[in-house]
């Protein structure tokens, strides 16, 4: 296992598996500064308080409505909201680029929590399609199933799923980690770019179809490797990732993570143009 | 885009056309060119109920073209007398718009498709529906237009599929509408979201065996093919799994008979489903806020895998 205290910033994130590939060229590589993030804000975000809580019922409400009236909580300083009868509404939570405590008593449907960065978010509950979309930050926690492309083109923060996932699961994601109690459908981690999946269960079809990096961990049965997704080998730095990242999530505390399959990019579709004509058939 | 929906209950018998209005309406942001209703009712089974048009309500990009009413009356004398040259007794008939009509028909044959060919030989008409449960009905509009056109409110039986439109592939008029009828077997009807796209190579061949074609719509070949595997003697699941590489694009369709319901996902679960399962109802829809138009209390729903082929019985 890597000495992750005496290693710098870059070969520390490289050694815990987060990226592999070397960046050259006009193409900046910038790294995840602590300090200058617990400083940072978005302009018209607020200050809450955690202990501030009040119930918000979007029965009545459009999605549009529900969602200004709970930047309207913020503003005044309601740290935890509590959103009752969400009833499988669209687009719900979106843009939230604030720390908050966001709990839907039900379920949400298409687009949910999406391009959102900080927000903690339970959901007792079930998401459609395109959960957690762009997340940037933060923890998104979902208690029963979501629909396909969840965690779509995420680039940092947990999102969780202790129920079943769809299709195309973190499709095109650029960081973070998605966590799956269940099953997950065909073309989990497609063309992802970096950042990890873990699904307990079993997956589909087509298996991190062309993806340019990242890592996918499965539990289950694999229905087949897309185009570029080969095997890897399980280190002893994985298992400890894995057993503190599921513990955190709160699920499969108890799963025998030694047993996982560990998928990483072939990268034998990098500089795809660039290849001979032979080399192009072996990398497809 | 286009929304489909569906439900069925295995015990009793409900408001479906309230029911499925409801589901439909919650899907009309995905499309409200125009609005099908596929339902099964409850009767006595002892006739076939004949939904057809004699006419056109012609919307946009449509190939076909508006025309008097007195060309409609015209129509309908010729398809009565056909009715009644074939040896079969008009029971009810209704009017219910200028240009579509329900008739309530007395007919031995169990084979319909030769009563539908000389029906159809009239120019402008066409059958939506023959079944002794099915009927179908579909004009331009959303689900709430469509049903109070038609006074749908007051059907009742066990299960319905539907389908709101938002026309891509071909014209806005009543003929490319979903649902189509799996012509020429009573009370099969179908739904579809998504696109085909071997439509042309698929239609040739079926066409070159007979099948028959009402319109230009890529979704009506489902409801061909299928009635194709039905007359080789296939059950109907197995021509829907036959359909998962039989026909090529993305889809998510529902198909119905007088006693059951399926569903099936292409294998690239490219289009959307959701599904409520309990033990004596079974709703669905393109996103979850249909099935919260008649289950508005939190349910456990889940999204069917590629490839998936489910089939429900009363």
């Amino acid at each position: 296992m890597a000495n992750l205290k005496t290693t710098d910033k870059k070969s520390k994130s490289q050694s815990m598996g987060m990226h592999s590939e070397v960046l050259t060229g006009r193409t900046q590589q910038k790294f995840f500064n602590p300090s200058e993030a617990e400083s940072f804000y978005y302009f018209g975000t607020y200050d809450v308080d955690f202990n501030k809580r009040i119930d918000l019922d979007v029965k009545e409400m459009t999605a549009a409505d529900a969602n200004k009236e709970i930047d309207n909580l913020m503003s005044q300083g309601y740290g935890t909201i509590v959103i009752k009868n969400p009833q499988g509404k669209h687009s719900l939570g979106v843009g939230i680029l604030n720390k908050l405590n966001l709990i839907f008593e039900g379920s949400l449907g298409y687009f949910g929590m999406g391009s959102c960065d900080g927000p903690t978010v339970r959901i007792n509950g079930r998401v459609g399609w395109s959960c957690a979309e762009n997340l940037m930050a933060g923890k998104v926690v979902i208690e029963k199933n979501a629909g396909s492309c969840f965690g779509a083109a995420i680039r940092g923060g947990d999102l969780i799923c202790k129920g079943s996932v769809g299709a195309r699961t973190g499709i095109d994601m650029k960081g973070g980690t998605i966590i799956v109690g269940g099953d997950a459908g065909a073309f989990t981690g497609f063309m992802m770019q970096r950042g990890r999946i873990i699904i307990l269960g079993d997956v589909g079809i087509n298996l991190g179809d062309s993806m340019y990096d990242g890592t996918i961990f499965i539990g289950g049965k694999i229905g087949s490797f897309g185009s570029d997704a080969v095997p890897s080998d399980l280190t002893d730095s994985d298992q400890d990732w894995l057993k503190r990242k599921l513990k955190v999530a709160e699920i499969g505390e108890k799963f025998d993570v030694s047993k996982m399959t560990k998928i990483v990019a072939g990268k034998k579709l990098w500089n795809y143009d660039n290849l001979e004509p032979h080399e192009k058939k072996g990398a497809i | 885009m286009c929304g489909i929906a569906g439900l069925i209950y295995k015990d009793k018998s409900v408001n479906i056309g309230t029911q499925l209005q409801g589901m439909l309406q919650a899907l009309k942001h995905r499309g409200e060119d125009s609005t099908g209703y596929a339902l099964y009712g409850d009767t006595d089974g002892e006739n076939f109920i004949m939904r057809f048009k004699v006419g056109e309500n012609v919307g946009e990009g449509s190939s076909s073209v508006s025309e008097e009413t007195s060309v409609y009356d015209e129509r309908i004398k010729i398809v009565k007398s056909h009715i009644l040259g074939m040896g079969a007794k008009i029971i009810k008939e209704e009017r219910v718009l200028p240009y579509s009509l329900r008739y309530e028909v007395n007919y031995d044959e169990k084979d319909l498709r030769e009563f539908s060919r000389k029906i159809e030989s009239v120019p402008g008409v066409e059958i939506l529906s023959m079944g002794k449960s099915l009927e179908v009905i579909k004009d331009l509009g959303n689900a709430k237009d469509v049903c109070d056109r038609y006074n749908l409110d007051k059907i009742v039986g066990t299960h319905a599929i539907g389908h709101a439109r938002m026309a891509t592939e071909s014209g806005v008029d009543i003929k490319s509408a979903h649902p189509f009828w799996g012509y020429p077997f009573s009370d099969v009807s179908v739904v579809h979201n998504g696109q085909l796209t071997n439509y042309w190579n698929n239609r040739r061949l079926l066409e070159n065996e007979g099948m028959r074609f009402m319109s230009e719509c890529d979704s009506e070949l489902i409801a061909v093919y299928l009635a194709k595997k039905l007359r080789d003697g296939a059950t109907l699941e197995e021509g829907m799994k036959a359909s998962l590489t039989g026909l090529d694009g993305v889809f998510t369709y529902f198909v119905a008979t007088k006693d059951s319901l399926g569903m099936a996902k292409d294998t690239m679960a490219a289009k959307p489903l959701v599904l409520y399962e309990s033990d004596n109802l079974i709703a669905m829809g393109s996103e979850e806020i249909a099935i919260r138009a008649i289950l508005p209390q939190e349910i456990d729903t889940y999204d069917p895998y590629d490839g998936e082929v489910k089939v429900w019985q009363i």
